[in-house]
């Protein structure tokens, strides 16, 4: 089973690949990527430095280039594809069909992902990408319960690669318009979801803040209130007069006491969510689940989550909060 | 410019929906696209149920479209779009790749929905390669995009454009309805038959902000593309999509039917227009028409 971390920076992959993770995944600077942040992500030459680390030390890099290109910017995509296998990454991580379909023909030996916004969450749609465009693995939509996830792997379509911790989308990736509602910036077309040049605090006399996304009061805090980022789906609104988190709170997902059906199932490769987050997060997440993962292959039998492990992810959590999330059917 | 009516989003009791479908055939609509496209627990017709109407409808020799649901997860779920797309009369709204695998394995010619994510010329030319014969535009796109299709040089299939009603924004594993009603959503009770135009969430300072519909999220305000109707056609767009809502939707198709018969633009009665003109959803874009770049 591959962990595959996050790296936004050169430091942050640095950081997975000494902790312990078997493949790294970035994004060139630019918005061919679906975390676009400023200030975020590979030039050229960092992935280059990056892949010889990487490769010296016999792990993996891939290139996700998830975001959906519009007709006029399709070239780009193009040229991110050529790029990513100029440099000799090891996979690329695509949602869009007509880079799927670029990729396939112009380089047919470079492995391709379907990424998560590639939005398949069925054998059927896992066929689709495999017949049109030879995917070698699928990430799959955060919105399938374990017992799902182990019946998909049953049919060996393709490998299957899950999210196993991090910032929990709740919406099936790469088909939610929320942010672009709002903001008119949605992570399928430019690469983030509720961008912070819309966001907007303001303290009230008594300490209070409140956050708005483009102007739309998304959440109000008390002083002594943990207040995070403004994402449409984790607010508090007012539903028949009663004020809550209506879609959900700020959590993130955690699958550690699922890792032996994970690995039961057949599930080729777990990803770690977060490239925006920093080389703390990285170095804490990579090292805890290689900790577990190891464990785990030395001793198939009574394997058990570690306090320790929990309490160290727990602190990484949005909120400091974890959840199943949709692997476990109350969460729905 | 032809006028068709979207799937029916929200859950309704069996006879009000099949009272609906009798109303509709009356209307005058070129295509009726129905079916469950929203949770599939939600049974007050069944799949077959859904079939036999569109039967029935299509005998009256109207266009009938069967729309598939936009997320699956269950091997039930495709057990029932295999129905669907095995109907032997009417084409299928394919709104997940699931669908288009199916249909293509058949070789059945279909109609793209706007849950597919169709971005660039690159992947339409694909998906037609697959039998796609008309696509509906993405929730998100507007008239940029048609503008480029169209640069694009691909000869390009019917396009079709939603211009009333809410507008779906996006589908989750779990039950915002149940959620809100602190119900478990495999014992929810079906309770979203409750909002037969699905349940209003306000921001905490009281502005109307979205609408929660079973599994699903939708725009607060009605897209309304009437003032852009000669616009939209200008630029490509042949069918004019109208979503049904629980009042009222018999009006909104006599308006826009009015409009297109007598080539003069309605007044805007919803709220909102942004995704046509590349901005944010919610937004309202009030522009001269005349000033529209034809």
């Amino acid at each position: 089973m591959y962990l595959v971390c996050p790296a936004g920076s050169p430091p942050a992959l640095v950081a997975a690949i000494d902790h312990g993770a078997d493949a790294v995944y970035v994004g060139f600077r630019d918005q061919t990527n679906a975390r676009a942040f400023p200030g975020l992500n590979f030039t050229e030459a960092d992935l280059r430095a990056g892949i010889a680390y990487a490769h010296a030390r016999r792990r993996l890099v891939y290139v996700a280039l998830n975001t959906y290109p519009g007709p006029a910017r399709f070239g780009d995509w193009q040229a991110a594809v050529d790029r990513a296998a100029a440099l000799g990454v090891d996979a690329i991580i695509c949602a869009d069909m007509g880079v799927l379909d670029y990729a396939a023909r112009h380089h047919p030996d470079l492995p391709r992902h379907l990424s998560v916004q590639g939005s398949a969450t069925t054998h059927a749609a896992l066929r689709y990408y495999r017949d049109r465009f030879g995917i070698a693995r699928a990430v799959l939509p955060r919105v399938l319960s374990i017992q799902q996830v182990e019946r998909l792997c049953e049919q060996e379509i393709v490998p299957i690669e899950v999210f196993a911790f991090g910032s929990l989308c709740i919406m099936v990736e790469g088909r939610c318009q929320l942010s672009s509602y709002v903001t008119g910036a949605s992570p399928n077309r430019h690469g983030v979801c509720s961008p912070a040049k819309f966001v907007r605090w303001e303290e009230g006399p008594g300490g209070q803040r409140s956050v708005r996304l483009n102007d739309r009061l998304i959440d109000r805090f008390e002083p002594d209130e943990p207040a995070g980022y403004p994402t449409v789906c984790k607010g508090r609104y007012d539903v028949g007069g009663e004020v809550f988190h209506a879609l959900e709170e700020p959590t993130s997902l955690n699958t550690l006491e699922l890792l032996p059906r994970l690995k039961g199932a057949g599930v080729i490769a777990l990803k770690i969510e977060g490239r925006q987050r920093g080389q703390a997060y990285v170095t804490s997440v990579t090292r805890t689940w290689r900790a577990a993962i190891d464990r785990l292959e030395a001793h198939p039998d009574g394997w058990q989550p570690d306090p320790q492990w929990l309490r160290e992810l727990s602190r990484h959590a949005e909120g400091h909060q974890t959840t199943l999330g949709p692997y476990h059917r109350s969460w729905h | 410019m032809r006028l068709t009516l979207g799937p029916l989003q929200y859950f309704w009791p069996r006879e009000r929906v099949l009272a609906f479908y009798r109303e509709v055939a009356g209307w005058p609509l070129d295509v009726i696209y129905l079916g469950e496209n929203v949770c599939s627990k939600r049974r007050e017709l069944a799949t077959r149920d859904w079939i036999a109407l569109a039967h029935e409808l299509a005998d009256g020799g109207r266009e009938v479209v069967l729309s598939s649901l936009a997320l699956l997860e269950a091997e039930s779920e495709l057990a029932s779009l295999r129905r669907l797309v095995e109907n032997g009369r009417c084409r299928v709204e394919a709104n997940d790749m699931a669908a288009v695998q199916l249909l293509r394995e058949r070789g059945l010619r279909f109609v793209g929905g706007p849950s597919l994510n169709v971005y660039n010329h690159e992947a339409l030319r694909l998906l037609m390669e697959d039998g796609l014969e008309r696509l509906v535009l993405g929730v998100e796109h507007g008239r940029d995009v048609v503008v480029e299709f169209r640069a694009s040089g691909l000869a390009l299939p019917e396009l079709e454009a939603a211009v009333w009603g809410r507008l779906p924004l996006s589908h989750s594993a779990r039950c915002f309805t149940a959620r809100a009603l602190d119900l478990a959503k495999d014992d929810c009770g079906f309770r979203c038959i409750d909002y037969p135009d699905g349940l209003p969430l306000a921001s905490r300072d009281g502005q109307p902000f979205l609408t929660i519909n079973g599994i699903s999220v939708q725009t607060v305000g009605r897209c309304d593309l009437g003032p852009e109707l000669q616009d939209l056609e200008a630029t490509g767009i042949s069918l004019a999509r109208i979503y049904p809502q629980a009042e009222g939707t018999a009006e909104v198709v006599a308006r826009f039917h009015d409009a297109i018969r007598t080539g003069v633009a309605p007044p805007r009665l919803g709220e909102e227009n942004g995704y046509w003109y590349g901005e944010a959803g919610m937004a309202r874009v009030d522009r001269d028409q005349a000033s529209v770049p034809r």
